[in-house]
């Protein structure tokens, strides 16, 4: 009895420690510093965020919680995450779509030295009636990867359709060379040309996305329009050129592609089983952390995306950025103050540009960066390369623009049907400018 | 004891009632109240009354969705039962080796949905890739595929249901119609499955409430893919909570009207099913 009675006393005791210390703790949140909660975008760089909050916090003892979403998941989190009392007060947007469901959560930044550091202040998102949201903090570019190695290979062959990589510059000679390289695959020991056009359940965005950026884009040019609420998808034959050649001269065959990933196709590029691939700078990550990697540092180049536009021999890579920082306008005044801080910490210190080129490997639009620090990976330097080229216009990323992910889905799976046979081209391209009319329509408000 | 039980009722159901208020009530009543709102966030609903109702009711996808939801509901409920019984009578019988079999069939409901959705797509993708073509190139596929997928896991734990059924059946009764002279098929017709009628009733609350609400084993083997044709009803509900701005609140109404119809399913088939039942 004593034995039980001594128990029940030693229970209660350790539950009001439990309790006291609780309340210890939750008083040192709530201090006036205010505190940063960053909610990241990019699963890959989850330990340097981490990282470069820790040191924050050590430096000027602001205390710096980041999280990040799970690949894909970056709208379901933040949905749940902001609701709550302890919600995150720096998130991000992927552009002017994203930011109209979000406006009620961002504060103004226009006042801020990160908006007063953008080389381009058009970059950032305006609200309706004035005032910036949304600030970039990332430029990317894409186009098609190739291997020098193996092209080098192809041009020392007899009949060799041109003698160099500065031949190509249209979708005819890229079509002549391309077609080529596959009769010769054997001599060159590739199983294709291209990469598989991977078509796995959310991994067709380098096509529903990224590739159907570039007639929408010349669309846009030819109306100089920046958003419309109908397209023709006029530019269509020339977005069925550049697939179609990506589909013949793959390593696999069509029919086979919805089983295809992301992954896959940079290893593939990686494994030297190929000798191209579209996709962004992010990639080289992929390329270079595949086992038994065969593609040299410096022999990854870039090539444009050609598919046949008139004058596209001026056309450069797809550069744009798909990540806004927002400061939470619900978050308290420290809050959004330290957020800020920090943001600015990052961005403007020697310090913590160091962070951002070296960890991050950002190409940043941020005019408090020199020349000597910007990242050092191949294909960052390639972005860079052709960004700096005054005879090469790049491509905007106008997809920010594309009206929903439903959109985006529903065109990739009218991709995957189509090539696997199933789907007559002339039905893709109705069922996308329908598609198109409706998503508009649909979330339009 | 019993009226000590009486008294103090109350005490021993609060954690529970309390957590169920909630964890679920609250939840579900703020659920239905943000049916009726335009909303981003829980905490920034706007009212808008019945327009999601009304824009979920138009749209296709949603209708198509059930479609396809029943259509695999009525074939993945069939197959289950039938084969789970098979299996319960088999394994009943005293063949050599019952509780190893018994248990090997009752594993794959140990496993997660997603886990065996991906693990049934690469198998399904492997198979088909000698035919030219993947689980995505026809709806079809997808079809069979999750009906597959549904059947494995689903059928050993409807199995050890049967076999606990059969095993309470007093042997006086089957032995009893066998002096009668009745031969083994109107034995199980006549005894057995009359006398089974309160297993049959869990199993089919069990298979038809799953088969509806399943959502994992979609998201996982086909994704809805080609063109949402293999898109499952809670597969719906999620892609148009996340992947159209603005319809957040259309989800929500298109959980309602799921819920009220998995609601009225699976209380007319247990109201139609313990009719059937006999008392021992």
């Amino acid at each position: 009895m004593k034995m039980k009675k001594f128990l029940a006393a030693a229970l209660a005791v350790t539950m009001v420690a439990g309790l006291s210390v609780g309340c210890k703790s939750n008083k040192s949140d709530s201090s006036d510093e205010g505190t940063v909660y960053y909610l990241s975008f990019k699963p890959e760089q989850a330990e340097q965020w981490e990282a470069i909050g820790k040191e924050y916090t050590k430096k000027t003892g602001v205390k710096v919680k980041v999280q990040t979403a799970a690949s894909g998941t970056y709208e379901q989190t933040l949905k749940s995450e902001i609701a709550k009392k302890d919600a995150p007060t720096i998130f991000q947007v992927n552009g002017p779509v994203g930011y109209q469901n979000w406006k009620d959560y961002c504060a103004d930044l226009s006042d801020s030295d990160l908006y007063s550091w953008l080389n381009d202040k058009s970059m950032a998102i305006e609200g309706e009636d004035g005032g910036v949201f949304a600030v970039p903090y990332a430029v990317e570019g894409y186009g098609v990867i190739y291997n020098q190695e193996i092209m080098d290979k192809y041009f020392a062959l007899d009949g060799a359709k041109v003698e160099s990589m500065d031949d190509i510059n249209n979708f005819n000679t890229l079509k002549e060379v391309v077609e080529d390289m596959t009769e010769k695959k054997d001599q060159l020991g590739i199983a294709g040309v291209f990469s598989s056009t991977s078509f796995s359940p959310g991994e067709d965005w380098r096509w529903q996305t990224h590739l159907m950026n570039l007639p929408i884009y010349y669309e846009y040019k030819d109306a100089g329009v920046t958003d419309e609420d109908e397209i023709t998808f006029e530019y269509n034959k020339e977005f069925k050129n550049i697939f179609d050649l990506y589909l013949n001269n793959s390593v696999t065959e069509p029919a086979m592609l919805g089983s295809k990933t992301v992954a896959d196709s940079m290893a593939e590029f990686a494994l030297g089983k190929s000798a191209m691939v579209q996709n962004g700078n992010w990639a080289w990550g992929d390329i270079n952390g595949v086992d038994g990697n065969t593609v040299k540092e410096d022999k990854v180049k870039y090539l444009p995306i050609y598919t046949g536009m008139d004058g596209e021999e001026k056309q450069g890579l797809c550069v744009g950025g798909e990540n806004y920082f927002c400061i939470n306008s619900e978050a308290s005044e420290a809050d959004q103050k330290a957020s800020l801080e920090f943001l600015q910490w990052l961005f403007g210190t020697d310090e913590g540009k160091d962070k951002v080129t070296n960890e991050l490997g950002f190409i940043t639009p941020f005019n408090t960066f020199e020349d000597d620090e910007k990242p050092t990976d191949p294909l960052a330097q390639e972005v860079i390369r052709y960004m700096e080229n005054k005879d090469l216009t790049s491509v905007s990323w106008d997809f920010q623009t594309f009206p929903s992910q439903t959109f985006k889905d529903n065109l990739g799976a009218s991709l995957l049907e189509y090539a696997s046979g199933n789907k007559e081209w002339k039905s893709v391209v109705s069922d996308c400018v329908a598609d198109w009319r409706t998503e508009k329509e649909a979330t339009a408000e | 004891m019993q009226k000590a039980y009486k008294k103090y009722f109350w005490i021993f159901v609060l954690p529970t009632l309390i957590a169920f208020i909630l964890f679920f009530v609250i939840p579900f009543i703020l659920g239905i109240g943000l049916s009726f709102c335009k909303f981003t966030t829980v905490t920034n609903a706007r009212w808008v009354g019945l327009d999601n109702y009304v824009k979920a009711f138009s749209n296709k996808d949603f209708l198509n969705a059930l479609g396809f939801t029943v259509k695999f509901t009525v074939v993945s409920v069939i197959t289950i039962n039938v084969i789970a019984f098979i299996f319960a009578y088999a394994l009943t019988r005293g063949i050599k080796g019952t509780n190893l079999f018994r248990t090997t069939f009752f594993m794959p409901n140990l496993i997660g949905g997603i886990v065996l959705g991906y693990i049934w797509q690469l198998m399904i993708n492997g198979v088909l890739s000698g035919f030219g073509a993947t689980i995505t190139t026809d709806p079809k596929y997808g079809f069979w595929g999750l009906v597959i997928l549904m059947n494995w896991q689903q059928i050993g734990y409807m199995m050890i249901i049967y076999i606990a059924g059969i095993q309470n059946i007093p042997t006086e009764l089957v032995e009893a119609a066998k002096i009668d002279g009745a031969t083994k098929m109107q034995a199980l017709f006549k005894v057995t499955i009359p006398m089974l009628m309160s297993s049959v009733t869990i199993c089919l609350f069990l298979t038809l409430t799953n088969s509806f609400k399943l959502f994992d084993q979609n998201l996982a083997l086909t994704a809805g893919a080609p063109s949402k044709k293999t898109a499952m009803m809670a597969l719906d509900i999620f892609t148009t909570f996340y992947n159209r701005n603005g319809w957040e609140g259309v989800g929500q109404a298109k959980a309602v009207i799921f819920f009220i119809i998995v609601g009225a399913l699976a209380l007319s088939q247990l109201y139609f099913t313990r009719n059937k039942e006999v008392e021992n």
